[in-house]
């Protein structure tokens, strides 16, 4: 007799559906390449676009519902964060898109893969969002990594594209096996992969104490994350990275996957470790606190503007991190600020962020430059955009009545609600970093406006549909969340995992 | 079931595996510096569930873990590759034009 006992899993394809339009979309971008190929070049961004609104649908139909959802012996979980989170990422991916579709069309790449590349990243940080496992957060790291390691050097005869890609997939893989081996020692300890079995705490009925096996599994897992979010000491790859890359990538580099590794931690930190905080919490306080000093600190000296912001999203990942190091431990239920504090800085930063870079973009089709002395009298022809970098570089700053002041109010109020010195340490960093941003940040915005102009043609600058959409997007967000926070503010909130 | 042997075995693996991959220069040598690391967890995963002997997890993950580093795998010696189409070395120590 051959057949096995194995239940079929009860599937909820409602629940499922926003991963299965991602998916399908992959396929179709595909097929239709392979059928049609150069003929079709063009049509993939516009079926890549459709597919992941078509995504959004059924997120929002499974948000009315309401109610959690979970699946695979509890192993993917549809709930109010996994939502959130999708559709963020689902929005990002459409702004990156709009961004792309014209610096690739004008470059020689291949442009169909492009899509393919970016839709299957997607659609492991979507698959991630739902991740309650240590295999599905494993597997869904690498659906987003392998394919992002192929995006940065998508410029493969361009030298500093090639080095871009061979240092994020060196170091990548290399905290990848790092994680791995942590999540090992993590599953020897207590006996499963199951976050919610984890948070039980190591077994005892072996008569050995494994609590030191859990500890050093916890540690080397959380390292593996901090490569990922290019947290100080692990960011080394990051200035690289970013600036060698092509510019779209970048964006999503910087936005969409370090979210990605985010949202893991936040699973394996709020649902498996929390029980143990002695172990982690003082690794996310150094690493916040340093990622926060330090890129502030070299951001200041830069003279190239991709690398200045690829310093500034390391200080910023430093804030996200904020949070969880102030987090209370008593009682599971406590943390709700927190969590929505990270929760809402991320979607904040995802805004701004993608509007600073696509903006840079804009400018850089006249300049062909990414030196910040390019800026220099950007106001003088092209007002309109020094007003929407001016907007996002104020709202990274933090300066109110831009999104970025309700990120930066919510992260403070979670280190008040932490209550402890060491919490109010953090902040009090975390406060001094926020006023140093204004140098380097306030410095670009000076040379647009107050400068002479140093490029010869002054005409002003035409702006691609496309790219003008993503950036009058992400200004509308950022002075919108800015002026009413209660858009945002309830999208931190959560039921209990 | 001794579970120490394998352990050992693995944490010997791991370490060889970090030491060649940050000290090793040449791209092929680092993959498969990064492969001990991925095999070392392997081990660890295997041994563990065989130990608990009811829990398979162990065992799965390892499986997933086999699949996706020969996926790595594939994409790391396409970098290599092209890395030495454009330099004419697989020198990891070539690539340093970005500093800062």
């Amino acid at each position: 007799m051959l057949s096995v006992g194995i239940p079929a899993p009860d599937i909820d394809y409602h629940a499922l559906a926003p991963e299965i339009v991602v998916a399908g979309t992959i396929l179709l971008i595909l097929l239709v390449d392979l059928i049609f190929g150069d003929r079709a070049r063009a049509h993939a961004s516009r079926i890549a676009a459709f597919g992941v609104l078509g995504a959004l649908i059924p997120v929002l139909t499974l948000g009315a519902d309401g109610g959690d959802v979970s699946m695979f012996n509890g192993t993917f979980v549809v709930d109010n964060f996994a939502l959130v989170m999708k559709a963020f990422f689902l929005i990002v991916t459409y702004l990156v898109i709009l961004v792309s579709v014209d610096s690739m069309s004008e470059s020689d790449v291949a442009e169909p893969e492009y899509y393919l590349m970016t839709l299957t990243a997607l659609l492991g940080m979507m698959v991630m969002g739902s991740s309650r496992d240590l295999i599905t957060i494993f597997v869904a790291l690498e659906t987003i990594s392998i394919p992002t390691y192929l995006l940065a050097g998508w410029k493969k005869h361009e030298h500093k594209s090639n080095e871009a890609m061979l240092k994020y997939f060196v170091f990548g893989v290399l905290s990848s096996a790092v994680m791995l081996y942590g999540m090992s020692l993590v599953y020897g300890a207590t006996g499963s992969t199951l976050l919610s079995v984890i948070a039980e705490g190591p077994r005892t009925d072996l008569g050995q104490d494994l609590g030191t096996v859990m500890n050093v599994g916890i540690f080397l897992t959380l390292v593996g994350f901090a490569f990922k979010v290019s947290a100080v000491p692990f960011h080394f790859w990051t200035p690289d990275t970013y600036e060698g890359a092509p510019t779209p990538v970048t964006a999503f580099l910087s936005v969409a996957s370090k979210a990605g590794g985010m949202v893991a931690i936040f699973s394996l930190i709020y649902v498996g470790f929390y029980g143990r905080t002695d172990a982690w919490q003082p690794i996310i306080w150094v690493m916040a606190a340093l990622s926060m000093t330090v890129g502030n600190m070299i951001a200041t000296k830069q003279t190239n503007i991709v690398r200045m912001l690829a310093y500034s999203s390391i200080a910023q990942a430093g804030f996200m991190l904020v949070p969880f190091a102030v987090a209370p431990e008593d009682g599971l239920n406590s943390y709700q600020s927190a969590f929505s504090a990270t929760v809402i800085y991320m979607l904040i930063y995802g805004a701004m962020n993608i509007g600073a870079f696509a903006t840079l973009m804009a400018i850089a089709r006249r300049t062909r430059s990414g030196e910040i002395s390019s800026f220099a009298g950007l106001f003088s022809y092209a007002p309109t955009l020094a007003m929407m970098m001016s907007i996002f570089l104020m709202s990274l700053a933090g300066v109110p009545i831009f999104a970025g002041w309700f990120a930066k109010f919510v992260m403070f109020q979670a280190t008040i609600d932490g209550g402890t010195g060491m919490a109010y340490a953090l902040g009090i960093v975390a406060a001094v970093n926020s006023v140093i941003a204004f140098f380097y940040y306030g410095n670009v915005i000076r040379l647009m406006f107050f400068r002479e102009p140093t490029v010869e043609d002054r005409s002003p600058i035409r702006v691609p549909t496309a790219l003008g959409a993503a950036i009058a997007l992400c200004a509308i967000t950022t002075v919108a969340v800015g002026i009413y926070p209660e858009l945002f503010a309830r999208l931190g909130e959560r039921t209990p995992f | 079931m001794v579970l120490n042997q394998f352990l050992l075995l693995s944490l010997f693996l791991f370490c060889t595996g970090v030491y060649g991959a940050l000290v090793r220069r040449n791209g092929v040598l680092v993959l498969m510096s990064i492969e001990l690391m991925l095999n070392a967890a392997n081990l660890n995963l295997v041994a563990f569930s065989a130990f608990y002997k009811t829990e398979i997890s162990g065992q799965v993950f390892a499986l997933f873990v086999i699949a996706i580093a020969a996926a790595e795998v594939g994409v790391g010696l396409a970098i290599v590759l092209l890395l030495y189409r454009n330099l004419s070395s697989a020198d990891l120590d070539r690539a340093d034009s970005m500093k800062g």
